[in-house]
């Protein structure tokens, strides 16, 4: 096996890490300013890469696509706050994953009524589709390097956002005493709305984004919100750097498990059984990963709620 | 909601017409994917049934539609709930073949006639195989030897093969080995529903591959198509008509172009019967069909021919006229192996561009009057 191809799939587990970050970061961000468990986020992915598909297909312009992704997946989650969220701060989880997953069943049959049961057509722009070349003779996808990159810029303007601006000392303040900062004066409603919609907004991106190399069709958002869930657990809930860091550890271990395991059992088995128990075991590494963090750290690496 | 138009437009005619032909009302439970990502087959499948039910204008014949959203559990919930309290005749629709190994043996077993539009998991063709299991589709390993014999014939000798870890990938990547005579320089099981497909593409671009087979139904083959498409690695792609069928060309596009599939049939085969199917589809559906509503609509036609000759409730009788398939199929003539299994044509076609709309055409045939190996084993 070669450097490159190692490098190559350490670049892959890189753009599948951020990729899950964004997703990631909307979901903790909710759960910890607002103790809310939402199902109804990989929907909002599905929003997001729906709409860009919509407005790609109208204008043939990638930009806008990206743009009319953020602010369908911002309204979209803003109306369900106002709408169905703002009951449920004050319940139960359990209850709150029941409504959640009711926006899930809500979203997929509206979604299909208004653009039908087959999948969409999104394509990457033509300034960046096919490969470049990257120092070491390696070729990598254009487009895969463009996600690294809005994945980075994300996270460090989260960052400036949570950690420089007013917003961001509600946020945290919010995560921390929920109660205080209301009776400190703080407009609760309105903040809540605002880190939805910013969630919703993120999630919305990187269903755009990603609609672009898969298949924009509905249910698209589900898989990839099991994986968020697993991204935040490892990396606690409520903190940002942990979703990042959870993210490109899922991220590679995934994409480096893929590899390396079936290699791994090729040494003593024959190759076809090899590829089928290397790649079943590939396939739970990511939530073996999950185990050993929640043993050794049992809020997450980062976590912030005790 | 097709459901309940289906269930009332053949209640309201049957309320009006007593047993036309003196032969029984046949009642028929369609168990098919029509949500999630892998609804595109179902509501070809179902389409392509319907239509043929449709224009055959027979009032005997009632169609309860299900939705199993490609869960083997809600499956078998569906196939009770049709066995058991709407008490049908004949089961038939489901897609997938872990859903037809959940909902099949125990379908059969209970007496029940079951017509595979689709879904051929070598079990059922071989040790499993049962006389009430008949299959208009293919058996799966079909399309994938197709496609081995093209590579041999092709001049490819170093595949990488790849197909997700479930009884039809398995099938997929068993099938094309049986034909295929050259090295393999990677085989890889992916994960059902797996979307981003990097890693894979980069152990393709590592191995030396001269060519890349592989099995990817519905999204995952949109996903992976896309992304090879843009990795900059130019091997040959060959695959069964799976990954190329008349929904997915859409959503995939121009990196679909050139890719050369095998398949039972293709819209431009050349038979009356066919040319009158893929119009009337287009006139009534306002799309192209694909392989799943040509497969569909066989279904339906062997079904009606069937009722002609005898009666559902004389199993022994309904069975042979079943085995007879005395119906005119949009791939020409049509027989079934001792399995149930068909013995037919598998050409390959190649994916091109007619204006707009991306379709495939005709460029060979790979085999002819092929049936399948697992027939050997069947006890029938």
């Amino acid at each position: 096996m070669s450097l490159i191809l190692l490098i190559e799939q350490v670049l892959n587990g890189l753009q599948f890490g951020v990729t899950l970050f964004l997703m990631a970061a909307g979901l903790t961000l909710v759960f910890g300013v607002m103790g809310l468990i939402n199902l109804a986020h990989g929907s909002l992915f599905m929003v997001g890469a729906f709409a860009a598909a919509a407005v790609a297909g109208a204008t043939g312009s990638f930009v806008l696509a990206l743009g009319a992704a953020l602010a369908a997946a911002a309204a979209a989650g803003a109306l369900v706050e106002v709408l169905v969220i703002r009951r449920l701060y004050a319940r139960d989880h359990l209850d709150q994953v029941l409504a959640t997953f009711a926006l899930i069943l809500i979203f997929s049959e509206g979604t299909r009524w208004v653009f039908g049961s087959f999948p969409l057509y999104l394509n990457i722009p033509a300034a960046l589709s096919g490969p470049i070349s990257l120092p070491g003779g390696i070729e990598y996808s254009t487009y895969r390097l463009f996600l690294i990159g809005v994945g980075i810029a994300v996270a460090i303007g989260l960052g400036l956002l949570i950690t420089r601006t007013r917003l961001g000392i509600q946020i945290r303040a919010g995560e921390s005493d929920r109660e205080m900062i209301a009776a400190l004066g703080i407009d609760i409603s309105r903040l809540y709305t605002i880190v939805f919609a910013l969630g919703a907004a993120l999630a919305g991106l990187a269903g755009a984004l990603v609609g672009a190399i898969q298949s924009v069709q509905v249910g698209m958002g589900e898989p990839v919100l099991i994986l968020a869930f697993v991204v935040i657990v490892i990396g606690g809930i409520g903190s940002i750097k942990g979703a990042l860091v959870g993210a490109v550890l899922v991220g590679l271990t995934d994409t480096l498990g893929k590899l390396l395991l079936p290699g791994v059992f090729a040494l003593f088995m024959p190759a076809s059984s090899a590829a089928t128990v290397g790649s079943a075991l590939a396939s739970m590494a990511i939530y073996i990963l999950m185990a050993a963090v929640l043993i050794w750290r049992p809020t997450g690496l980062f976590g912030v709620r005790a | 909601m097709f459901k309940h138009l289906a269930l009332a437009a053949t209640v309201a005619a049957f309320g009006t017409a007593a047993v036309a032909d003196g032969h029984g009302a046949v009642k028929v439970g369609m168990i098919t994917t029509l949500s999630g990502g892998g609804a595109g087959l179902g509501i070809d499948v179902r389409d392509g049934f319907m239509l043929a039910i449709n224009q055959s204008g027979n009032t005997n014949i009632e169609v309860i539609i299900e939705d199993d959203q490609r869960k083997p559990e809600i499956a078998v919930q569906l196939a009770d709930k049709m066995i058991q309290s709407e008490k049908v005749d004949v089961m038939t629709g489901i897609i997938w073949s872990n859903l037809a190994m959940a909902v099949v043996p125990a379908a059969t077993a209970q007496g029940k006639f079951y017509l595979s539009p689709n879904a051929g998991p070598s079990a059922l063709a071989g040790r499993g195989c049962h006389p009430n299991y008949f299959n208009v589709a293919w058996q799966n390993d079909n399309l994938h030897e197709a496609a081995g014999a093209y590579a041999n014939s092709a001049g490819y000798t170093n595949s990488f093969i790849l197909a997700p870890n479930y009884p039809a990938g398995q099938d997929a990547l068993t099938g094309y080995k049986r034909q295929y005579g050259g090295e393999l320089a990677g085989e890889v099981f992916t994960k059902l529903g797996q979307t981003d497909y990097a890693a894979e593409i980069a152990q393709i671009r590592a191995s030396g591959a001269d060519s890349v087979f592989f099995f990817l139904p519905g999204g995952m083959g949109i996903s992976f198509l896309k992304q090879y498409a843009d990795s900059g690695v130019d091997l040959p792609v060959v695959g069964p008509a799976f990954s190329f069928d008349q929904g997915i060309l859409q959503a995939v596009g121009a990196a679909a172009l050139g890719v050369v599939n095998t398949s039972q049939w293709n819209k431009d085969i050349d038979n009356a019967t066919n040319a009158a199917f893929v119009e009337s589809f287009q006139a009534e559906y306002g799309r192209l069909p694909s392989l799943y509503a040509s497969q569909g609509f066989d279904t339906a036609n062997l079904l009606l021919s069937a009722m002609a000759s005898a009666d559902v409730n004389d199993a022994d009788a309904f069975r042979a006229a079943l085995k007879a398939a005395d119906f005119a199929s949009t791939r020409g003539d049509f027989a079934f192996a001792d399995n149930h299994h068909p013995i037919q044509d598998i050409y390959v076609r190649e994916v091109i561009q007619e204006g707009d709309v991306f379709t495939n055409r005709i460029i060979g045939t790979a085999l002819t009057d092929h049936s399948d190996v697992y027939g050997a084993d069947c006890k029938m």
